[in-house]
């Protein structure tokens, strides 16, 4: 590819971001119906819990199961959205199908990102005994799990909007592929709130940034042939 | 219909040798199973468990072959032989599983408790059935195929993270007579035999379901084709 075609390449992904973007301020979906939805899960975390409280690896497990679901609910919209509005066929016409996954994948880093911090701040403001010892592995996990969870959320999304049962397919088809991602960023929770020092979760962070590329890579090249029709 | 004959004797002899040589401490004569200290008896499972575990996995890998395949030449006989591959792999799957979970009853008082090995065939199994999930999902014949075939190759690609992700959670009891961390085989000679023949008879098994399942399809497809293609889209 020439210097002109990696611009022009580059710009319509960041048009294709935009587009998300504004279409989101204007609808506010992700923040009204997505913050709802951790507000209840911890509400039903915190009743559950009553007044005991669970030991802190038991909370690092639940932080993602809330940060998991919030995923599964979410990111799938990037193409979904595309489908029910109709304006699938229009964007095959606008952009390359790079740019798209690209540009959708930029969209869904940023709203993970965003989603998880707040579920992060929510969950440990109001869940007593959840503790971060080691706040450099947290937020580190926090991030990369955050990336992770869309890199593999996006191509799961394309995936199901072109399927019949779009909501229930989609966890349904993300965990197994999400698993190991889950259960690597749980123990480094686990890591952080034990109060390890920050080279002991080396090699979970090993694991999430080639977890990372794996995934990215894979989807971004077997893209077309879900995109195009 | 030479090869199924075969295979019917071929596998009723593995199964008579593999139950009825006797085990014992010191093997003597050629036929004798040595014991394994901490399986005994229980030690035959391997030569019906290790085999369905196999073909778990090797439906999976030859599912995934003809899934890429299939994205390469978008021939509908890839499809059928990729989901028929899925098809008899989530058979062995489950046939894995739960062979693996009553000798767990046996050998580990229980019949299951996430060991590595449990989570990784309960992982393939979730595999197995989101992707048939998936392609009941979708009604477009070759939208199906090609999401159905993406989908196996995202999990191709994920699967060999958990190998490196388990042992950092917990540490396996499953017994490793076949290669272990020492690099020792607890199997005697005519233990491999008799396993190894499991093993060969196993493959041909599931090679004859596979091959029958896919003429099956290609008839059905054939005759729906025949029919006014009512069912193509």
């Amino acid at each position: 590819m020439r210097r002109d075609d990696i611009l022009r390449w580059a710009r319509s992904v960041g048009a294709v971001f935009l587009k998300d973007w504004r279409s989101e301020l204007r609808t506010r979906y992700a923040i009204s119906a997505l913050g709802m939805f951790v507000i209840t899960t911890i509400a039903i975390i915190l009743f559950s819990l009553g007044s005991e409280s669970a030991p802190p690896d038991v909370l690092a497990g639940m932080l993602w199961v809330v940060i998991f679901f919030a995923a599964m609910s979410g990111l799938s919209r990037s193409f979904v959205s595309e489908e029910e509005r109709g304006t699938a066929m229009t964007l095959q016409l606008a952009a390359r199908g790079s740019a798209v996954f690209f540009g959708k994948l930029l969209f869904n880093l940023v709203l993970s990102l965003a989603l998880n911090t707040v579920t992060v701040l929510l969950y440990a403001a109001f869940v007593n005994g959840f503790v971060v010892r080691t706040a450099s592995i947290f937020v580190v996990t926090i991030a990369l799990g955050s990336v992770g969870l869309a890199g593999a959320a996006t191509i799961i999304a394309a995936i199901i909007a072109r399927a019949n049962t779009k909501g229930t397919l989609y966890p349904v088809l993300s965990f197994p592929i999400l698993l190991p991602l889950l259960l690597t960023v749980i123990n480094a929770t686990r890591l952080a709130s034990e109060g390890a020092f920050f080279s002991e979760a080396g090699g979970e962070f090993q694991l999430l940034i080639s977890y990372i590329v794996v995934v990215v890579t894979a989807s971004a090249t077997v893209f077309e042939y879900v995109w195009k029709d | 219909m030479g090869l199924r004959l075969l295979l019917g004797v071929w596998l009723s002899i593995v199964i008579i040798l593999g139950l009825a040589l006797p085990m014992v401490a010191q093997p003597q004569q050629w036929y004798d199973f040595p014991i394994i200290p901490g399986l005994e008896e229980k030690a035959r499972i391997l030569f019906f468990h290790v085999p369905t575990a196999w073909l778990a996995v090797l439906a999976f890998l030859s599912a995934l072959y003809y899934a890429v395949r299939y994205l390469r030449r978008k021939e509908h006989l890839d499809d059928i032989k990729s989901s028929a591959a899925a098809g008899i792999g989530l058979l062995f799957c489950l046939l894995a599983t739960l062979t693996g979970a009553i000798w767990a009853r046996f050998s580990w008082g229980t019949y299951w408790n996430w060991d590595p090995r449990q989570t990784s065939i309960f992982v393939l199994l979730l595999i197995y059935g989101a992707y048939f999930a998936l392609r009941s999902a979708v009604e477009n014949e070759e939208k199906r195929a090609s999401l159905s075939a993406v989908y196996a190759i995202l999990a191709g690609v994920t699967m060999p993270f958990f190998m490196f992700v388990m042992p950092r959670i917990l540490a396996s009891l499953h017994p490793e007579p076949l290669l272990n961390t020492e690099g020792k085989v607890h199997m005697n000679g005519a233990m491999l035999a008799v396993f190894l023949s499991s093993l060969a008879g196993f493959t041909g098994l599931y090679y004859w379901m596979w091959s029958l399942q896919v003429r099956s399809q290609k008839l059905l497809a054939h005759h729906e084709l025949a029919r006014g293609g009512h069912s193509r889209d």
